[in-house]
Order: C-alpha cells, then sequence, then structure tokens
C-alpha cells in the first residue's frame, strides 16, 4: 500500500473491496508522518487515539454498506479551524492553550460524511504569512527542499498533502492562502467562491474575504470535500445556498470550447522565466485541447496589492481585538492595571507580522487616515470588480501562474514585509472580487520546483474551473512520489 | 511617506500594543514603506465609486427567532485565564 499517493476515491474503493480496513490506513498514515514529520513540520498537533476510534466507526459502516463520500478517509485540518475539546492555536502564543467548546462547521461537514481527522496543521499565525515562517510553533518546510518554505498561510495542509501525511486537508485563503502554498508543494488548492463554506468557527483574519477550501492531490478530489462541506449555514449569515448539489458534475467535460482570457499582466517580466515557460506549455495544452486562449488585459492587477493590505489589515486589526487575555486565550502574568494587562497581554501573545498587520490596520482606520486609505480601498474594490465582471461577460475562465515565482527559500524575505507581501500579487484580485479559483501543479521550473497554474471562475463557477482544471490533469498528471514530493510523469 | 516613532507609538496606544525601542524603530521605517506603495491608490479616479465593503450578494439573512440551548457556562469558563464564582476576573476597574 503506497500511502503517499492514496486519493479519497483509492480509499473508497479500498474499502469497498476489503484490501484494507479503515484502521489500518489511518494506521499507516500515523506510521508516514512519525517517518516524515520531523523533517516536515507539517503538523501542529495530533490525535490519535480519536481517529483511531472514527476509523474503526468508519469501517462499521463501510460493513454495512454505509458511509458518506469520506468514509474512512484520514484528513487533517489548518488550526485555524476550531475542533471542540482539541487545541486550536492558530499557531499563535495568543492561543497556544485554547480548547474550543465547539467545532468549525466545515470540519463538522467532513468528519460528518465519514473523514478521520487526524490533527491539526501548521500556519503563519493567524493566517497572516505567505511562509508558514510566521508560526510560533516553528517553520514548516517544503518536501520538494526542505530548504525552501512550502508557502503560507496553509503551508502546513499543503505539504502534508504533497508528503503524503494526509489525503487531503482544509486550509483557508483570505488573499491566496490555499492557492500559492498548493502551488509551492505541488498540490491542488482550491479557493471557493465567497459564501460558498460557512466561516463559522474559522478563527477571522479578514472577515469579508476569508474562504475555507480544500487542499488534495486530484482535482476530482476537491470537488469530493467542497461537495462535503459548501452550503448554507445558519451559523454564518456570509454563508450561502449555491444551488449546486454536485461539483463532480460534469468535471469530465473537457476544455473544448472554454473562453480562456490570458491578462498580459500576469506574464510580465516580474514573473520569473521558469513560471513563464510551464504557462506558456498549459496555454498550448489547452489550445491543443480545443479551448481558445486570448490575450486580454487586467488593467488594475497592478493596484489589488495595494487595495488588498489596506482592507485584510483593517478588518484584521478589528478582528484581533478580541484577544485581551480576559475570556481565553494567553494572559501576561505581571500586570498593574486592566490596560497594562490588555497592553502586555497583546504585545507577549502576539508575533511580529500579527503586530504589523494589527498597526497597518489600525493606522488606515484611525482619524484623519480612514477615508485617504480605507475608503479608497473599498473603492479599488468595487473597480476590481467591476473589472473582472466585464471580463467574464467575454471570458470563461482567467488562466495565469498562482505565485510569481516557485518556493522560496527560508528567510529569504525576512525583514522585508512589503517584498513578501508582492509575492500575493496574483491571487489577492480573486479574495477582494469573491471568486473562485483554484491552483493546480502545472510542471517543473528548472530547480525541479512545482509551477502552480491558476483559473480564476465567475462567481459560483466552480464547476467550470474544476472540469478545465481535470481536463488539464489527464495532459499534465502528477504523481505523489514515497520520497515525499509530487513527481511529473 | 515618513512615519514617525511618535506616530508608532500613537497608534501602537490605539491598538493596545507596547513595543520596544527596536520594534518602534523597525515599524515606522516598515510601515513608511509599505504606506508610500499604498499611496499609489491615489492614482485612480474614484470620484463617483461607492465603496464596497462586502460582496452584496444577500439583502438580508433572517432565522425564525427561536430559543435555543447556548454553551454551558462551565465549558465555557474553562479556557478562562482568571475567574471566581462563574465569572470571568479582571483587575480592578473603578477605584
Amino acid at each position: 500500500m503506497e500511502i503517499a499517493r492514496l486519493t479519497i476515491k483509492d480509499i473508497s474503493r479500498m474499502l469497498r473491496n476489503r484490501e484494507a480496513s479503515a484502521v489500518e490506513i489511518t494506521n499507516g498514515f500515523y506510521e508516514r508522518i512519525e517517518s516524515t514529520d520531523a523533517k516536515i513540520g507539517a503538523y501542529i498537533s495530533l490525535c490519535r487515539e480519536k481517529a483511531l476510534e472514527d476509523a474503526a466507526n468508519a469501517q462499521k459502516k463501510a460493513d454495512a454498506g454505509e458511509g458518506g463520500l469520506l468514509n474512512g478517509v484520514p484528513a487533517a485540518v489548518k488550526d485555524n479551524m476550531c475542533t471542540e475539546g482539541m487545541a486550536t492555536t492558530c499557531a499563535s502564543r495568543m492561543l497556544e492553550n485554547f480548547i474550543p467548546p465547539y467545532t468549525a462547521t466545515a470540519v463538522e461537514k467532513i468528519k460528518a460524511e465519514g473523514a478521520v481527522l487526524l490533527g491539526k496543521l501548521n500556519l503563519d499565525e493567524f493566517a497572516m504569512g505567505s511562509s508558514t515562517g510566521n508560526s510560533y510553533f516553528g517553520q514548516t518546510k517544503n518536501p520538494w527542499d526542505e530548504r525552501r518554505v512550502p508557502g503560507g498561510s496553509s503551508g502546513g495542509s499543503a505539504a502534508a498533502v504533497a508528503s503524503g501525511q494526509a489525503v487531503f486537508a482544509l486550509g483557508s485563503d483570505t488573499g491566496g492562502s490555499i492557492r500559492q502554498p498548493a502551488a509551492f508543494c505541488g498540490v491542488v488548492g482550491l479557493k471557493p467562491t465567497y459564501g460558498t463554506v460557512s466561516r463559522h468557527g474559522l478563527v477571522a483574519f479578514a472577515s469579508s474575504l476569508d474562504q475555507i477550501g480544500p487542499l488534495t492531490k486530484t482535482v476530482e478530489d476537491s470537488a469530493i470535500v467542497l461537495n462535503a462541506i459548501s452550503g448554507r449555514d445558519q451559523r454564518d449569515s456570509t454563508s450561502m445556498e449555491t444551488g449546486i448539489p454536485d461539483y463532480t458534475e460534469g468535471i469530465d467535460g473537457g476544455a473544448r470550447g472554454l473562453m480562456i482570457g490570458v491578462p498580459s499582466q500576469y506574464l510580465s517580466d516580474g514573473v520569473s522565466p521558469g513560471v513563464r515557460k510551464q504557462i506558456g506549455e498549459a496555454i498550448k495544452a489547452y489550445e491543443k485541447m480545443g479551448a481558445v486562449c486570448e490575450e486580454t488585459s487586467i488593467e488594475l492587477a497592478d493596484y489589488a496589492i495595494a487595495a488588498y493590505y489596506i482592507i485584510s489589515s483593517a478588518e484584521a486589526s478589528s478582528n484581533l481585538a478580541r484577544y485581551d487575555g480576559i475570556k481565553y486565550g494567553y494572559r501576561s502574568s505581571g500586570y498593574a492595571n486592566l490596560t497594562d494587562l490588555y497592553n502586555k497581554t497583546r504585545s507577549e501573545g502576539f508575533g511580529s507580522e500579527a503586530k504589523r498587520r494589527i498597526m497597518l490596520g489600525t493606522y488606515v482606520l484611525s482619524s484623519g487616515y480612514y477615508d485617504a486609505y480605507y475608503k479608497k480601498a473599498l473603492r479599488v474594490r468595487r473597480l476590481i470588480k467591476n473589472e473582472f465582471d466585464a471580463l467574464f461577460k467575454k471570458y470563461d475562465l482567467i488562466l495565469g501562474p498562482t505565485a510569481p515565482t516557485t518556493a522560496f527559500r527560508i528567510g529569504e524575505k525576512e525583514g522585508n514585509p512589503l517584498e513578501m507581501y508582492m509575492g500575493d500579487v496574483f491571487t489577492v484580485s480573486v479574495n477582494i472580487a469573491g471568486l473562485p479559483a483554484i491552483s493546480i501543479p502545472c510542471g517543473l521550473d528548472e530547480n525541479n520546483l512545482p509551477v502552480g497554474m491558476q483559473l480564476i471562475g465567475k462567481a459560483f463557477g466552480e464547476r467550470t474551473i474544476l472540469r478545465a482544471a481535470k481536463a488539464f490533469e489527464m495532459e499534465f498528471p502528477f504523481l505523489i512520489s514515497e520520497e515525499g514530493g509530487r513527481h511529473g510523469l | 511617506m515618513k512615519i514617525t516613532e511618535e506616530t508608532v507609538e500613537y497608534v501602537a496606544g490605539l491598538a493596545r500594543l507596547l513595543l520596544s525601542a527596536d520594534e518602534k524603530k523597525m515599524m515606522s521605517d516598515q510601515m513608511g514603506d509599505i504606506l508610500e506603495y499604498m499611496d499609489k491608490l491615489n492614482s485612480l479616479d474614484t470620484r463617483d465609486i461607492l465603496p464596497m465593503e462586502h460582496l452584496e450578494r444577500a439583502s438580508n439573512v433572517f432565522r425564525e427567532d427561536s430559543v435555543v440551548k447556548s454553551f454551558d457556562r462551565d465549558k465555557i469558563l474553562a479556557n478562562a485565564p482568571d475567574k471566581e464564582e462563574g465569572a470571568f476576573k479582571v483587575p480592578r476597574i473603578v477605584d
């Protein structure tokens, strides 16, 4: 049994044909974690005892011919999703010992479908970052090259799936935090349309941008997980009934006839030659499959980073105001009075990137700067959304690289936050406009590092994205290797 | 854009953060760089554009106004750094 390569469909088949039991499969994944995670550092915590109970229950269901889409499938979730009775740290000292009294809806839903939760995955503190280097629990390594970052903020999720430590993982994406690590680690990462997946129990970073989504080995698995986690939830008033009962429907429809726009800004000189080359190959592959690829333009591409970091930091400063050392989380030990308690608790509990975002957000919301920065960014947000709306009158999909480079070296961008932010140039506008987008593996660059291709769709256009991504995956198949990384055939 | 250390200190006060001298210096440099970059938005004409806080897909969301069970008090207090007699405990606020 090659644990590392198993997909959701493989597990279902194995259970159905009695090739292995759910308990054996779960134990197999824990053995894989034991043998690889000392190097990778994808997990913050594990829950083997509970997982083996869940696996035994999944086996009973399988024996009775019952069980959901994910029955017996070992999975892991980013540690910013609440799990009742199990620490949810957000990779922050602030929440190091926080045990939530409830479970996030998305996690509840995969468990209801029979998924076996193996543990919680590392991230940049409070999901703020692009390297998983801003974690209180240490840097996660890229399974392809341990000197490099796995991307972020869902770096633990991407690294765990890429190294076969989980069949799939849940991540969250505020400005690219599912797609960029998926690209850096050579896995499939889907950020659904805003409102598709309930945010209840997802620790809030920027509420108008945050969305939970799957990181998987294949496109079809991505659709299967989305089936499980999507849908309206009374506990999140921004969640919606999408009217899409099955995201796998039509997934084998191919790319013929699709109109694909390729913005020239997404292939500018700022993109590394290795990434540009692979995206060029992808465009050729789509043309061969009968899609129409056409150069187009996103004039506002260059403004998205500025708008994003104003809006997301403003929302973050407001959301993180709740960490005051009173109701839960860290509290400083030496304080003179209430204000001193707040000040010391927050200064000791937050890491430097969280502080930077809080400072930026507080500044752009403060009297005298609110109109100049925050209001201005919200106006630009509407312009960006309008520009996408206009593009989608003509195109079914927008294609480009997920990130301008492949995985960078650990520590390379430390001390230069603006440079780190610039790496999010192709992903943030998708969140600003609330659109769905996927990152899928698109070959390797000259350093043998995975390149990610991003497909952006219309709001609630996930099925078109998944169909096009699946067609591409058939042309450019990737496989997980026993060594850890995914390698092109 | 220049962000002075005095401004940094003022904003840190609003955000309830205490910054060390090194942190203040770093924050002043980095925030200056970042805000200067953000000033590029000023080259866009947004006079007639309404600010967009959220995606405006749903106008309002209602649910039945019914009583449901809330969390158990002890379960919520389990995470409290300090508590007494079923309540969160804070330092004296009024002298």
